[in-house]
């Protein structure tokens, strides 16, 4: 089962919803691992969105398990990328070359639906109007906000930046502007004293 | 609920001004341009604000909510257009029949409910007749930003419509104008359609226009965020009825040709305003008792809102039945 249910948190923590058909002259759908089942999900609900749909997808740990089921939607533009890093210019040029009407999907992981949302923002989609709905992995987008520095797919409470290497305290302050949680050293007032990681949510 | 209103008193403060000319524009419309008595220059204000001018009509005060239609970089005038409404209320007959160059009039600060978002990629402005105005201001601010605008005006006919040759001589490649009497009217769905992302629309016009952009953009998947539109509202008439004022402790008639806003302030009960149209949200009032029927007429308050029959906005909403008390 991919889905998980967030418990309820302060409000800057994003909030995620379930993919529904929006009537729009074309669609943008980004996902990444277990994302795909909430395109095959959304796919149940109405298959046409599909015809006029530019899929992007980034399988990560999933590997080939959905990629022929996502083919079979038969999206208009299907891309297989190996990373949201190699995927990014892609996303560019589709959200450049849109018109008003593009209606963009965004599922996986939060890591991926808050950086490509900030790539619909700056192309100019209000981020009221993107769709989302989280799937696979808790793992979350942290950054350190002492040396600012970017940690991808963190799983423990406290964990330790990658850059700085402070450990660093897990919160639920986010910022869409950087699509990345703030993380805040968590042994600054005791120095060494750090509490075992816990996996998040566990 | 939308935005905290910003301040709970009587209206917004006010400006002394003069009349320092009246320019007619077409045979309905004129053009009133203030200056400050204090011979300060005016605050400034951001494009899409409106003022409410009070008008003294033989011991009547009349306040009507006009667009500022003047360049927001220029200080030292305000101007607004007027429309003459033979049917209307009155007020903006008064204007045009008793304001005359030099007279004192007092006007409030600028309030903005249809500003631009100045986080749009390009701006298309829709405007029906008289609707024109808050776009004077607008396209002055994006030409000195150069910001990317195109303009689409409904007009009765060539004649009718206000600052016609201004715009299409001073814009002649963004301001298109669709005249009735020619068979012309704004091709809105082609206009949507290809607009470049981060497009935001602006409406301000007639009740149907609004209606209309508002549900053919939506039909288009154009995020609702995306879409502004303005209408002035002026408060219909009705049958008279009575109202309580609790705090007040006074029992008050609203005539026939009034509304409950104005009611309230002709029996000396200050009450909040800012747009006296049914969109600020400024004077909600909270009901205490109600046995009857209301008949709202407001674009502020939720649906939800209206049905409880908790809250009316006085300014343009109204009431039939046998008792009504508010808590003002």
């Amino acid at each position: 089962m991919s889905k998980f249910q967030f418990p309820k948190s302060i409000r800057s923590r994003p909030v995620y919803g379930t993919l529904t058909p929006r009537r729009g002259k074309s669609h943008l759908m980004i996902a990444d691992a277990e994302g795909a089942e909430a395109l095959l999900d959304l796919a149940q609900q109405d298959a046409e969105v599909f015809r006029t749909a530019h899929l992007i997808y980034i399988p990560k740990a999933t590997g080939e398990t959905y990629v022929e089921k996502l083919k079979a939607l038969k999206p208009a533009q299907f891309y297989v990328g190996p990373s949201y890093e190699a995927s990014v210019s892609r996303i560019r040029r589709v959200l450049s070359d849109a018109h008003m009407g593009l209606q963009v999907y965004l599922t996986g992981t939060e890591g991926l639906m808050g950086q490509a949302m900030n790539e619909a923002m700056t192309a100019g989609i209000p981020h009221q109007a993107i769709q989302t709905e989280h799937r696979g992995s808790v793992a979350r987008r942290m950054q350190c906000v002492h040396c600012k520095g970017i940690t991808e797919d963190v799983m423990t409470d406290p964990f330790q930046c990658t850059h700085c290497g402070l450990h660093l305290f897990v919160r639920d302050h986010y910022s869409r502007r950087l699509a990345a949680f703030q993380g805040v050293c968590i042994d600054a007032e005791d120095p060494g004293n750090i509490p075992e990681p816990v996996e998040l949510y566990k | 609920m939308s935005a905290a209103p910003q301040k709970a008193k009587a209206g917004a403060e006010k400006i002394e001004v003069e009349v320092s000319a009246i320019v007619p524009v077409n045979e309905l419309v004129s053009r009133f341009e203030f200056k400050r008595r204090d011979g300060q220059p005016f605050p400034p204000f951001s494009a899409g604000a409106h003022t409410v001018v009070e008008m003294n009509d033989n011991g009547r005060m009349r306040l009507n909510p006009y667009s500022l239609m003047s360049d927001p970089a220029d200080t030292s005038i305000y101007a607004i257009s007027v429309r003459r409404d033979d049917e209307g209320r009155g007020g903006s007959l008064f204007m045009h029949r008793h304001v005359k160059v030099g007279d004192p009039m007092t006007i409030t600060y600028p309030v903005n409910l249809f500003p631009l978002d100045l986080r749009g990629h390009k701006h298309v402005f829709l405007a029906g007749g008289i609707g024109i105005t808050p776009f004077l201001s607008m396209i002055a601010t994006l030409e000195r930003m150069g910001g990317r605008w195109e303009m689409h005006y409904a007009c009765r006919s060539k004649a009718l419509g206000s600052y016609v040759d201004e715009l299409t001589g001073r814009h002649p490649d963004k301001v298109h104008v669709y005249c009735d009497d020619q068979d012309e009217a704004i091709p809105l769905e082609s206009l949507l359609d290809g607009q470049p992302l981060g497009t935001h629309v602006y409406v301000c016009g007639p009740a149907g226009m609004i209606n209309w952009v508002h549900s053919t953009a939506e039909a288009h998947g154009w995020p609702k965020e995306h879409v502004h539109s303005e209408e002035f509202l002026a408060p219909q008439p009705g049958k008279p009825f009575e109202v309580r004022l609790c705090k007040s402790d006074i029992v008050i008639q609203v005539g026939e040709h009034e509304s409950l806003l104005e009611a309230i302030e002709r029996c000396g009960v200050q009450a909040p305003f800012l747009c006296r149209g049914g969109a600020c949200g400024q004077c909600e009032t909270d009901v205490v008792e109600a046995d009857g029927e209301f008949i709202h007429r407001d674009h502020w308050l939720e649906e939800e809102e209206h049905a409880s029959g908790k809250k009316i906005m006085p300014c343009v909403s109204r009431f039939v039945g046998k008792t009504l008390v508010l808590d003002r």
